[in-house]
């Protein structure tokens, strides 16, 4: 475990109040139930990995909290007060700004107009309301070589990028646009081991901002590298929440596959997983 | 890291390179090498003044639809039956004008809102049952032809050419903005002045700018300010980029598409009171195939067929090489009708050079 600290640079988390608590939330999709009572609280400043297996429940759970999905019971409170999101803009404008594994990037647009999509700065009014193009470029520059990554150019297409790339500058406008909560979706499960690091890089950088992550997860040693606290789902349930060396890879890896059907792999696999 | 590394990194990207980004790029090296090409083998009376406006005026005639099929191809629909709709809004335009005797200033907006109308119904049947656009126009183009034939001849008392429309406008005070030349008065001073070709008793011998080309060029300027300097333009490139990208992050999609759709038809319904106007009646071929022709001219000036991609000065140049190479044969010893062998060339080239940009833009290998 301790290779994996390298992104880990923050202190432990301070007891400050959580932004975003979610109390016992049950989702119940007809006769199936997806969450049986889960908790989960992000704090400013932290990262909380939520690790699972394929059909824990990572998603609907992340629904829930991003305005997709209304819990069927549970509670959720955002800076304390009760919360009831109708929809992803509730919680956009509340700041929960989540970035979903497709990025919601248009490949042929350039970084600049994908930065600012449907969040246009103009300048002027009436007819010669218009783009605030300068301040587009500027701010495009500025904000990604805060994340480590310089642009050729602010017009340069989205799709020049690569994938880790890409989770950064979605990253970054959601920290820009005024994110509190930022939940990343399996951001690291499509890239390779330098554009990983890179982006655990990024949510380092945020979490240093003050933006409480919540980082989706089925890689146990990502999550080691930059959370702070980890919570495992498993069939619908949380199996409880640990600090940040509490815990080690082996149990988290245990935990998540539910005990016992890793246990009975090790032998063969030789503690790969 | 510093700021200088990045300027580093600016500096390398040289002009040349920054210039095959943009999308208009192919359009403008057709334009010259189309030019190039009559320059060798026209009669030089091509590139008078006479010369350009003969073939301004049907690409002005084209370009406005043009710029319409172009804007919806980025926003990433088809519109199949501009070229019905050109008739069809005429049927409406003469109706309005020799049937019902209604002044311009009423039959203008009322075209235009008809044909906005109509396309607001092609673009509603799209979004709403989500079918790809090319096969509902597709249907739509087959409706506005046969509607413009049943309407003329109801019109008419079984004609398929309605008269009288000259006649119904004269003295019209909106007729000279969209009907004849613009600015005679400059061009006989410039005959006077002895700068422009007369001809024996002194008149100009181009007489002014023929209206559609100010239309034209007003439109070009208009949609490609548009969609480069204002937030509507974001959106219509995020529209047809990926929608579901685009709507997740707050841009209007249905609404947008749905503009687009009016948008175009009333391009078609601009250049239907323009030539209605011209040509002093209406009849039911009016507009046949400009619906191929204005996506040609399109694709050439670099949209993608799948959305997402172009520029609206690319289907201005896309528009003007149509026009050349139509009027342009006739200048030269070819036979007429290489033209369309030329125009299908040009499309070809143009797929295949806006292919190899696309991939060139998006990293693809």
């Amino acid at each position: 475990m301790t290779d994996d600290t390298i992104f880990h640079h923050g202190d432990p988390v301070a007891k400050l109040a959580p932004i975003v608590e979610m109390k016992n939330i049950e989702k119940h999709f007809g006769n199936i139930i997806a969450l049986a009572g889960v908790s989960f609280d992000v704090r400013p400043g932290e990262c909380h990995c939520l690790l699972g297996d394929n059909g824990a429940g990572k998603s609907t759970f992340i629904k829930i909290m991003s305005g997709v999905h209304k819990p069927t019971k549970g509670e959720i409170l955002f800076n304390g007060a009760p919360m009831s999101f109708n929809s992803p803009r509730d919680a956009m404008e509340a700041g929960i700004a989540t970035v979903f594994q497709d990025l919601a990037m248009i490949p042929l647009m350039s970084v600049a107009r994908n930065f600012f999509m449907g969040r246009e700065p103009t300048k002027g009014s009436y007819l010669t309301k218009r783009l605030d193009v300068d301040k587009m470029n500027q701010v495009v520059m500025d904000e990604m070589r805060g994340m480590g990554i310089n642009l050729r150019a602010p017009d340069q297409a989205v799709g020049t990028l690569s994938g880790g790339e890409r989770q950064t500058v979605a990253i970054a406008r959601a920290v820009y646009f005024g994110a509190k909560v930022l939940i990343l979706d399996e951001p690291t499960s499509a890239l390779g081991v330098r554009q990983t690091s890179n982006v655990l890089a990024t949510i380092d950088k945020v979490r240093k901002q003050g933006v409480g992550v919540v980082f989706i997860s089925h890689n146990v040693r990502h999550a080691l590298a930059v959370g702070d606290r980890f919570t495992v789902l498993n069939r619908g349930k949380t199996l409880g929440t640990a600090q940040r060396g509490e815990i080690s890879q082996g149990e988290l890896q245990d935990l998540m596959a539910g005990g016992q059907e890793l246990a009975l792999l090790e032998g063969s696999l030789g503690g790969t997983v | 890291m510093s700021s200088t590394s990045s300027d580093e990194r600016l500096r390398a990207e040289s002009a040349f390179s920054r210039l095959l980004k943009k999308p208009e790029l192919g359009a403008l090296a057709g334009l010259i090498l189309v030019t190039v090409f009559f320059a060798i083998t026209a009669d030089s009376s091509m590139f008078t003044l006479a010369g350009f406006m003969n073939f301004m005026k049907p690409a002005a005639q084209l370009g406005i639809l043009a710029i319409g099929a172009s804007l919806l191809m980025i926003g990433g629909e088809f519109d199949l039956s501009i070229g019905s709709m050109v008739a069809f809004a005429g049927l409406f335009f003469g109706v309005c004008v020799v049937t019902w005797n209604v002044p311009l200033l009423l039959a203008i907006p009322a075209t235009l809102i008809f044909a906005a109308f109509v396309g607001s119904i092609n673009g509603s049947i799209v979004m709403r049952s989500g079918l790809p656009s090319f096969i509902v126009t597709l249907a739509f183009l087959f409706i506005l032809r046969g509607l413009s034939l049943v309407g003329l001849k109801w019109a008419t008392g079984g004609n398929t050419q309605l008269r009288g429309v000259r006649e119904a406008v004269e003295g019209d005070i909106l007729a000279p903005f969209f009907s004849g030349n613009a600015f005679p008065g400059l061009f006989e001073w410039l005959a006077h002045i002895g700068l422009i070709e007369t001809f024996r008793n002194g008149a100009p011998k181009v007489p002014g700018i023929p209206v559609e080309i100010i239309w034209f060029v007003a439109i070009a300027l208009i949609a490609t300010y548009v969609l480069l300097r204002t937030p509507v333009g974001n959106w219509i490139f995020a529209a047809g980029g990926d929608k579901t990208a685009a709507s997740n992050s707050g841009v209007p999609v249905a609404k947008i598409k749905m503009a687009l759709f009016m948008l175009t038809a009333c391009c078609a319904a601009l250049v239907a009171i323009i030539t209605v106007l011209d040509a002093g009646s209406t009849d039911a071929r009016r507009g046949f195939q400009k619906e191929f022709e204005a996506i040609i001219a399109a694709v050439i000036g670099g949209c993608l067929l799948t959305g997402g991609y172009g520029s609206a000065i690319g289907a201005f140049f896309g528009s003007i090489i149509f026009g050349m190479v139509v009027i342009g044969l006739a200048y030269t010893s070819f036979d007429q009708d290489w033209f369309q062998v030329f125009l299908g060339g040009m499309l070809l080239i143009a797929v295949l050079f806006n292919n190899a940009i696309r991939k060139r833009v998006t990293g693809e290998r």
